[in-house]
């Protein structure tokens, strides 16, 4: 196995070369080693690793029940992992909980129907040594003239607006999103990341965890990829993508020429399996015809990969069999 | 990419300190106060309901005097005054239960606010409507008649309001204990029947004898009859006292353990 077991051990290396990029001796904002949290027989979190430095925009992408909220629930200390280590800019979650270094806007609940928008601001501002002004955070998550209305009257999407008003308020180094807009409408889902993009202070670090491709790919920066609670894949939103670049031309010919086929222009990759040949291109049109006019080759089929094939190749249950390509492409 | 952006967030936020008195604060209790009397059905129960069980059961009496001298309707005006404390403390303890169940106390985990501070929080949520319902008890008893010394009304509402501290904890104790959002409404009718008990709606002498000396073993026996001793000039009841102190220390030692268990569950 090459590629996903690589990328999966080289998520340190990555984090380290950033650290060194912005040449920060901070810690960095988070820090989780080994990870593992079982819930009975099943293993939810399966020794996670994974590094953040400061200002990272961080999309941790991957199918429902892959661990993500787990992971968020012991990277907040929300949950006590069975096994690993969580550090935030050095300290406990606790710590960075205390000094409002991180804040959280998690996925449902959490909030009194009783208490209006405005109401729900001020009463949690008061548990902060610190905070932002109540008028500010409320404009900035886009809520401001909704301040009177009682939160039980609020739609999905202004309730999570209005989560997120509060994760603005302690001004955190640490921003949390899990799965933020799970059951919104599109229009929400829009204005939503508006209020977040729009908040997008510089060197604010944020993780959110989603399972929206478009999410992590539109306001992400580096992407986790996870599966059964390990990561998969890691690394910045173009390398994500460029996994999927390209297509893959496939043809059955016995005999094949791996080292003409990869001096082809546009070859990426070449792999034969058996008596298939499976060759990974920038310019599929150019090996078809090679293939086609030069070679005995049959059954020729040209597929495009796109991130959704990635994802869906990097995070399917069963990855020998319905990803083969993506671990041996590349390799 | 925000890889190269300046990343100084210790450096720029090097103020950033924890809430003083762990997130213990008036303006959360002012807000925390109007969320309450902004829910009719509880205003209802701890405001209108022992009012109107006054001029139901109580006026009729009007004439009727104690052995002592003293007007019956402020017997009663007294131990309706009672029934309104312990609801209104027991259910803003119960309050817990609510936030528990809507996920708001997860939500409190994720600030720096600090669990005694949000108990602290809601026992004094719990004694401010309390003493509302005393204050309204009392001023329904006045307009309708009830003449006393200045000395019984201090006393009584005294320690007819300080007496609902036991229900705050039992408030407490229940919320923590289940997790439902609708808590109040199976504790309604266990708090009329511990009131019938306690001797608050007739006196306890009407009662089979057997059950008379089971309600003195009741929660709400010893406050209700500490409440009434200015006025009955019955004097420093023992039984009385020792009821209120054991359950005080039962449900407070109670509601801590849930407390703790709830707290440390992480």
């Amino acid at each position: 196995m090459s590629w996903l077991e690589r990328d999966a051990r080289s998520g340190d290396e990555v984090a380290d070369r950033r650290s060194i990029l912005v040449m920060t001796d901070t810690a960095p904002a988070v820090e989780l080693a080994g990870l593992t949290k079982t819930f009975g027989p099943v293993t939810a979190v399966d020794g996670l690793s994974l590094r953040i430095a400061p200002g990272e925009v961080v999309a941790f992408l991957g199918p429902n029940g892959a661990g993500k909220t787990t992971t968020v629930d012991m990277l907040l200390g929300l949950a006590r992992p069975d096994a690993g280590r969580v550090r935030l800019f050095g300290g406990t979650p606790a710590d960075a909980v205390r000094l409002g270094r991180v804040a959280a806007v998690m996925q449902t609940g959490g909030l009194l129907k009783d208490l209006t928008v405005g109401e729900t601001v001020r009463m949690t501002a008061e548990f902060y040594g610190r905070t932002r002004p109540v008028a500010e955070v409320l404009d900035r998550a886009g809520i401001a003239p909704l301040a009177d209305r009682l939160v039980g009257k609020c739609s999905g999407g202004q309730q999570q607006r209005l989560r997120f008003a509060l994760a603005l308020l302690p001004d955190p180094d640490l921003m949390v999103l899990d799965e933020p807009t799970t059951g919104m409408d599109v229009e929400g889902r829009r204005d939503f990341w508006q209020a977040i993009r729009a908040d997008a202070r510089t060197g604010r670090t944020v993780l959110f965890a989603t399972h929206y491709l478009d999410e992590a790919d539109a306001y992400a920066d580096r992407i986790v990829l996870v599966r059964q609670g390990r990561v998969v894949a890691d690394g910045t939103t173009a390398e994500i993508k460029n996994l999927a670049a390209g297509r893959v031309v496939r043809a059955t010919l016995p005999g094949a020429d791996q080292a003409v086929l990869a001096a082809l222009p546009g070859v990426r990759a070449v792999e034969v399996r058996g008596d298939a040949v499976l060759v990974r291109t920038d310019d599929s049109d150019e090996v078809a015809r090679y293939l086609l006019s030069r070679t005995a080759a049959r059954d020729v089929e040209i597929t495009s990969r796109n991130l959704e094939d990635a994802f869906l190749a990097l995070t399917t249950d069963t990855p020998t069999t319905a990803s083969p390509t993506a671990q041996t492409i590349g390799a | 990419m925000t890889v190269a952006a300046p990343s100084v967030p210790s450096a720029a936020r090097a103020d950033r300190r924890p809430p003083a008195l762990g997130g213990f604060s008036t303006a959360v209790l002012a807000i925390e106060i109007r969320r309450v009397l902004r829910n009719r059905r509880t205003l209802i129960f701890i405001l209108v309901m022992p009012a109107v069980f006054f001029l139901l059961f109580g006026l009729p009496q009007r004439g009727q005097e104690l052995p002592n001298g003293r007007p019956v309707t402020a017997w009663i005006m007294i131990s309706l005054a009672v029934y309104g404390a312990m609801v209104a403390t027991t259910s803003a303890g119960a309050a817990v239960a609510t936030e528990r169940a809507l996920g708001w106390s997860r939500q409190l985990r994720l600030t720096p606010l600090r669990p005694p501070a949000y108990v602290a929080t809601k026992v004094a949520t719990a004694m401010v409507l309390g003493l509302i319902a005393v204050l309204v008890e009392f001023a329904v008893g006045a307009a309708a008649g009830v003449r006393l010394p200045v000395q019984v009304w201090l006393l009584s509402g005294l320690t007819a309001w300080l007496g609902s501290l036991v229900f705050a904890a039992f408030g407490l104790f229940v919320g923590y204990l289940a997790p439902a959002e609708n808590v109040m409404q199976f504790m309604g009718p266990i708090l009329a029947i511990l009131a019938m008990l306690g001797g608050l709606f007739v006196p306890l002498d009407v009662l089979p004898h057997a059950l008379q000396q089971i309600a003195k073993f009741t929660p709400v026996y010893g406050v209700g009859q500490l409440a009434r001793a200015p006025l009955t000039g019955a004097g420093l009841d023992w039984v009385a006292l020792g009821n209120v102190a054991g359950w005080t220390v039962l449900f407070g030692l109670g509601a801590a353990r849930l407390f703790r268990r709830d707290t440390t569950r992480v």
